[in-house]
C-alpha cells in the first residue's frame, strides 16, 4: 500500500470514549469487588424474601469465616472488621460506576457503537449461528478469536448482557437494599420480593459479572495480551485486515 | 494562538469553571443540608452524594411498613455491651426512675420520665431493623414520636441535628433536623405488643427506620439538639466514625 504518509492516522481500534469508561469502569468494578467481599464477610450468609438473621434458615452460607462473632461459622476465630472503609469506598465506586456507565451508553447511543459494533449483524442472529460461535469458543478455535476489529456473534451478545442486563441489575438489586432508597421508592424492592432477595441477587450477579471478567481477561490472554491491552489503552491496533 | 495553547486555555478554563462550579456547590449544598459532617477525606465526595440524592428524593419519604403477617417471629437482638453498674440498678427497679434528658437548642429542657414520655401522643409502626451487616428482621415498634417530643418543647430556629447519648457510654449518635421531626423517628418504649425488652434496646431505644441499625441507639437517655456537631467527642456526630463507619446510614 502507497500513500499513506501525509494521510489521516488511522481510526483507533476502540473510540477514546469506550477506552476512557472501559477503564474507569474496571477500576470501580474492583473497588467494589473487594469492598463487597469485605461486607458480606460480616454475614456470610444467604436469605430469601424481605428478613433474614442469625435466628432463621439460610438459603445458604459460605463456608468461610466472618468478621463478627455474632454469626455461627464453624471456625473458631473472627476476622477483623472491615466494614466502614469498605461501605465508604463500595457507595463511592458505585457512584463512579453509575455515573460512568451513563456516559458511555450516552456516547454509546450517539455515536452508533451500540449498533455498529454490539448489535450482532442480522446474519448471526440465528441460533445456529449462535451454536457454532460457542463451539468454536469451547474448542479455543482461531476463528473464535477472531478478526481484531471486528466481534463475532457471542462477543456481541456478552458485552450487549453485561452493559444492558448485569450492570443495571447489580445497581438496581444493590440500591433495592438502602433502606433510605426504598423509603423513596418502594417498588425498587417491592418487585425483588424482598431486601434478602435483592442481597443474594446481588452476590448472584456479581459471581456472573466475575465469571465474565475471568473469561474476557482469558480470551485476552488468547488473543494476545500485549496487542489487545495496547488497543483498549492508546487505540492503536493491527491494520485492518 | 497556536493549537496547544489554545488547549491549554480551553483546559484551564474547564478547571476554573470546575472549581467554581465546586465552590458553589458546595455553598448551596451546605444552605440545604445535603453535606454530612463526614464530608471531607477520600470518602467525602461519595458519602455526599449519597445524602445528598437521599435528601433530595424523599426528604419526608416513609420507611417501609409491613402487614402485622410480617413480624419477625423470631427477631435478633445483637450482641450489646455489658450494661453498666446504674443500667442494672435501674433495671431492677424496672427503670421507674430512667429519664430522657433533653436540652440545647430547645426553649424548654426537660427531663422526662417513662410515664410522661407514653402519656404523649404515641405511634406504632411495623418496621424492619436492617443491620448493615446484611442481616435484617420486622417489628412492631410503639413509641413517641421524636417530632412531638421536640415540637412540645420547642425548637429553636438554630437547631440542626440532634445529638443522642445511650447507657452505653461507647454508642451515641446524631440525626439531622428532617430525620429527627420524621413521623417514623420514634423514642420507642415498646416492641410488638410488650415493653421494649432490654435486648432490643430497652426501656428507651431512639428508632431511626430510613436507616440502618447502628443510627438506632439502645438504651437512650439524653438528647442533645444542637447547630452544630463540633464539641461533641471527635466532631464527627457519632462514636461508629471512631470505627470508620460513614454518619449517614440510609444506604
Amino acid at each position: 500500500m502507497t500513500g499513506t504518509i501525509g494521510s489521516a492516522p488511522p481510526a483507533p481500534r476502540h473510540a477514546r470514549f469506550v477506552r476512557i469508561t472501559h477503564w474507569l469502569t474496571t477500576i470501580a468494578f474492583f473497588a467494589l469487588l473487594l469492598t463487597g467481599v469485605e461486607v458480606v464477610l460480616s454475614h456470610p450468609r444467604f436469605y430469601w424474601g424481605q428478613v433474614g438473621n442469625v435466628n432463621t434458615q439460610p438459603l445458604f452460607a459460605l463456608p468461610v469465616p466472618s468478621s463478627r462473632s455474632t454469626v455461627p461459622t464453624g471456625y473458631s476465630f473472627r476476622l477483623a472488621d472491615q466494614n466502614g472503609w469498605s461501605r465508604y469506598l463500595h457507595f463511592e465506586a458505585a457512584w463512579l460506576l453509575l455515573f460512568v456507565g451513563l456516559a458511555y451508553v450516552v456516547a454509546g447511543l450517539r455515536s452508533g457503537h451500540f449498533r455498529r459494533n454490539l448489535v450482532p449483524p442480522a446474519a448471526d442472529r440465528s441460533w445456529t449461528a449462535l451454536r457454532s460461535a460457542i463451539a468454536e469458543h469451547i474448542r479455543f478455535a482461531a476463528s473464535a478469536i477472531g478478526d481484531p476489529w471486528s466481534y463475532n456473534a457471542l462477543q456481541r451478545l456478552s458485552y450487549l448482557v453485561v452493559v444492558f442486563v448485569l450492570f443495571p441489575l447489580v445497581v438496581w438489586t444493590g440500591l433495592a437494599m438502602a433502606p433510605g432508597f426504598t423509603a423513596v421508592f418502594p417498588a425498587g424492592v417491592g418487585l425483588l420480593g424482598g431486601r434478602q432477595t435483592a442481597r443474594t441477587l446481588h452476590f448472584f450477579l456479581t459471581i456472573a459479572l466475575v465469571l465474565f471478567t475471568l473469561v474476557h481477561v482469558t480470551m485476552i490472554i488468547v488473543a494476545g495480551f500485549r496487542s489487545r491491552v495496547r488497543a483498549m489503552i492508546t487505540g492503536a491496533a493491527e491494520s485492518p485486515q | 494562538m497556536s493549537n496547544v495553547s489554545r488547549r491549554t486555555l480551553l483546559a484551564g478554563g474547564v478547571v476554573a469553571g470546575v472549581a467554581a462550579a465546586g465552590v458553589g456547590l458546595a455553598a448551596i449544598g451546605r444552605r440545604f443540608g445535603l453535606v454530612p459532617p463526614d464530608a471531607g477525606g477520600i470518602y467525602g465526595p461519595g458519602e455526599t452524594l449519597s445524602y445528598a440524592a437521599h435528601r433530595l428524593l424523599g426528604r419526608n419519604s416513609l420507611a417501609l411498613e409491613f402487614p402485622r403477617s410480617m413480624i419477625s417471629a423470631r427477631p435478633f437482638a445483637n450482641a450489646i455491651t455489658t450494661p453498666t453498674d446504674d443500667f442494672e440498678r435501674h433495671r431492677a427497679e424496672s427503670f421507674v426512675n430512667w429519664r430522657l434528658v433533653v436540652d440545647g437548642h430547645v426553649s424548654r429542657p426537660a427531663s422526662l420520665s417513662l410515664s410522661e414520655l407514653r402519656a404523649m401522643q404515641a405511634r406504632s409502626q411495623i418496621t424492619e431493623v436492617t443491620c448493615e451487616e446484611g442481616w435484617s428482621y420486622v417489628a412492631e415498634w410503639t413509641g413517641t414520636p421524636l417530632a412531638g417530643i421536640l415540637s412540645t418543647l420547642g425548637v429553636r430556629p438554630t437547631a440542626r441535628y440532634v445529638v443522642y447519648y445511650s447507657s452505653d457510654p461507647e454508642w451515641w449518635e446524631s440525626i439531622d433536623l428532617d430525620e429527627a421531626m420524621h413521623p417514623q423517628t420514634l423514642v420507642t418504649w415498646g416492641m410488638n405488643g410488650a415493653d421494649l425488652p432490654v435486648p432490643f434496646g430497652g426501656p428507651l431505644r431512639l428508632r431511626v427506620p430510613r436507616q440502618l441499625g447502628y443510627k438506632s441507639v439502645k438504651f437512650i437517655n439524653r438528647l442533645v439538639v444542637t447547630d452544630s456537631l463540633d464539641g461533641f467527642g471527635n466532631g464527627m456526630g457519632q462514636s461508629a466514625a471512631n470505627d470508620g463507619y460513614a454518619w449517614y446510614a440510609g444506604i
